[in-house]
């Protein structure tokens, strides 16, 4: 939730007097508020949390933050299925493997 | 050295520790106050890269960590309550109450939804018109404007089946709080940029001087990172206690004045609980008094929950850099991400949980002198 990713804007449009954008996250697509930056303009990139646009961006800072945020995987993480990944907390195996480690005893101190 | 593969410029990153290693003299802690720092810093081993003097201590920046308790009770109240739909973030589901979580309250027969945006909360509203909708609105200066918004306009279109159940929290009373805390060991501040992008950075220059500590307003990808480190420790070594802003890209020195404004409107300030903490005062917002109607505490009178925290949870200690996760006994072991005590685990921003799930484990620490590592 903390995550505010780069996205460009797409398209804009007035919805029940609210300004809306379609705005792309590295080949994810939402709706975005742009009322806290409300002459963004198609084409433009902004930082965006929770549905919201609250700073623009240049293109250049957006391209390469979005390309390391898929390569971590936080893309998935952010605009994944929350149930499905509450359920594999819940009730699946212990994270292991992977960049995730093996088992906390390990931990250094 | 697969972590360092993952940095956009591992050039540009080697020269910036050769410029910390050749600046630091003696040693230097520094809190980083976003969980989303705090999860890029362990994900990298940051940490480790950096020289043995310049230790780096997790602050309190992870929304759902801090959000207390009592919140989370009544949020699972109200949830079960039929007639309503509860919308909340997706990270908040599995953040344990006493006894249960939003998970559970689903799983019995609760209308829990997740939800991307608030505004997606006051479409189910307004799509629902019979049920009362209630979106969890927790989270920092990022997330309080969009949750402002969100209200400001359920007024604007008369929806009147839609309320915030509200646990906002502001960052420069957390800091002042660990400032005067008779324990701090904190040396220095890298502020959280997003939260500037939205604030600015005019808060932060009377805290540097009152404390004579440093601020380095400061991003979240590794190089971000190590360029807060560097200007911080610099002005460490010199003697200096400025305010400087090191995430220039996205943090303009007034924020974003509109996003500003609508705070100034939707909330007030008011003293707040932070979990495993306590009160600080004026760290919080509420809805201010023309937008009472929208409180969802008031609306669904929830008062009375027995409010237990785990005894074997030290997240409070953990919140306030004053214990690193795996000190903790119950760490790995009775707690972990499947069954955690605290929202410290349960959070992907959580400073235990980014311990436990990004530890380099199957790694020996990378070394310090090559910069064949960088």
């Amino acid at each position: 939730m903390c995550l505010a990713v780069p996205g460009k804007v797409l398209a804009i449009e007035d919805r029940d007097g609210t300004r809306m954008a379609t705005v792309d996250f590295g080949g994810v697509v939402k709706e975005v508020c742009l009322e806290y930056l409300p002459d963004l303009r198609i084409g433009e990139y902004a930082i965006v949390h929770v549905g919201f646009a609250l700073q623009r961006l240049d293109e250049e800072s957006a391209r390469q933050t979005l390309e390391l945020f898929e390569n971590l995987g936080m893309l998935q993480e952010e605009f994944g299925d929350p149930w499905e990944q509450a359920a594999a907390e819940a009730h699946g195996p212990e994270p292991v493997g992977g960049d995730t480690g093996t088992a906390a005893r390990e931990v250094r101190p | 050295m697969k972590y360092i593969d993952e940095f956009q410029d591992p050039g540009l990153a080697g020269r910036l520790l050769d410029e910390i290693r050749a600046t630091v003299t003696r040693p230097w802690a520094l809190m980083e106050v976003c969980g989303g720092q705090t999860h890029t810093i362990i994900r990298h081993g940051i940490d480790q890269l950096l020289p043995d003097e310049v230790e780096l201590i997790h602050g309190p920046g992870c929304p759902v960590c801090v959000t207390p308790l009592e919140v989370i009770d009544k949020a699972l109240e109200i949830a079960s309550r039929p007639g309503v739909v509860f919308c909340s973030f997706g990270d908040m589901l599995r953040v344990p109450g006493t006894g249960r979580d939003l998970f559970q309250v689903r799983g019995e027969g609760g209308d829990v939804r997740v939800v991307y945006s608030p505004l997606d909360a006051l479409r189910i509203a307004r799509q629902n018109p019979d049920r009362q909708v209630v979106f969890f609105g927790i989270g920092f200066e990022t997330t309080a404007p969009p949750n402002a918004m969100t209200v400001y306009q359920a007024r604007r279109l008369g929806v009147r089946n839609f309320s915030l159940l509200v646990s906002h929290v502001r960052v420069p009373p957390a800091i002042e709080a660990i400032m005067r805390s008779p324990d701090c060991r904190v040396q220095a501040f890298l502020a959280a940029g997003h939260v500037c992008s939205v604030m600015g950075t005019g808060e932060y220059p009377e805290l540097a001087e009152r404390h004579r500590v440093p601020i380095v307003v400061t991003g979240f990808e590794p190089l971000d990172i190590l360029e807060g480190v560097r200007r911080t420790v610099r002005q460490l070594e010199r003697g200096e206690h400025t305010v400087e802003n090191a995430y220039p890209r996205a943090v303009r020195p007034g924020g974003n004045p509109s996003a500003r404004a609508m705070l100034d409107d939707v909330f007030e300030v008011t003293d707040r609980a932070w979990r495993g903490i306590g009160v600080i005062p004026d760290s919080g917002w509420r809805l201010s008094a023309r937008y009472r109607d929208y409180d969802a505490e008031h609306r669904f009178a929830v008062s009375g929950i027995d409010t237990r925290e785990p005894a074997a949870c030290r997240s409070g200690e953990v919140l306030q850099g004053l214990l690193k996760p795996h000190q903790c006994e119950a760490f790995g072991t009775d707690c972990t991400p499947r069954n955690p005590l605290g929202a410290t685990m349960v959070s992907s921003e959580g400073a235990c949980a980014a311990y436990y799930l990004y530890r380099r484990l199957e790694l020996p620490a990378p070394s310090r002198e090559g910069s064949s590592v960088v």
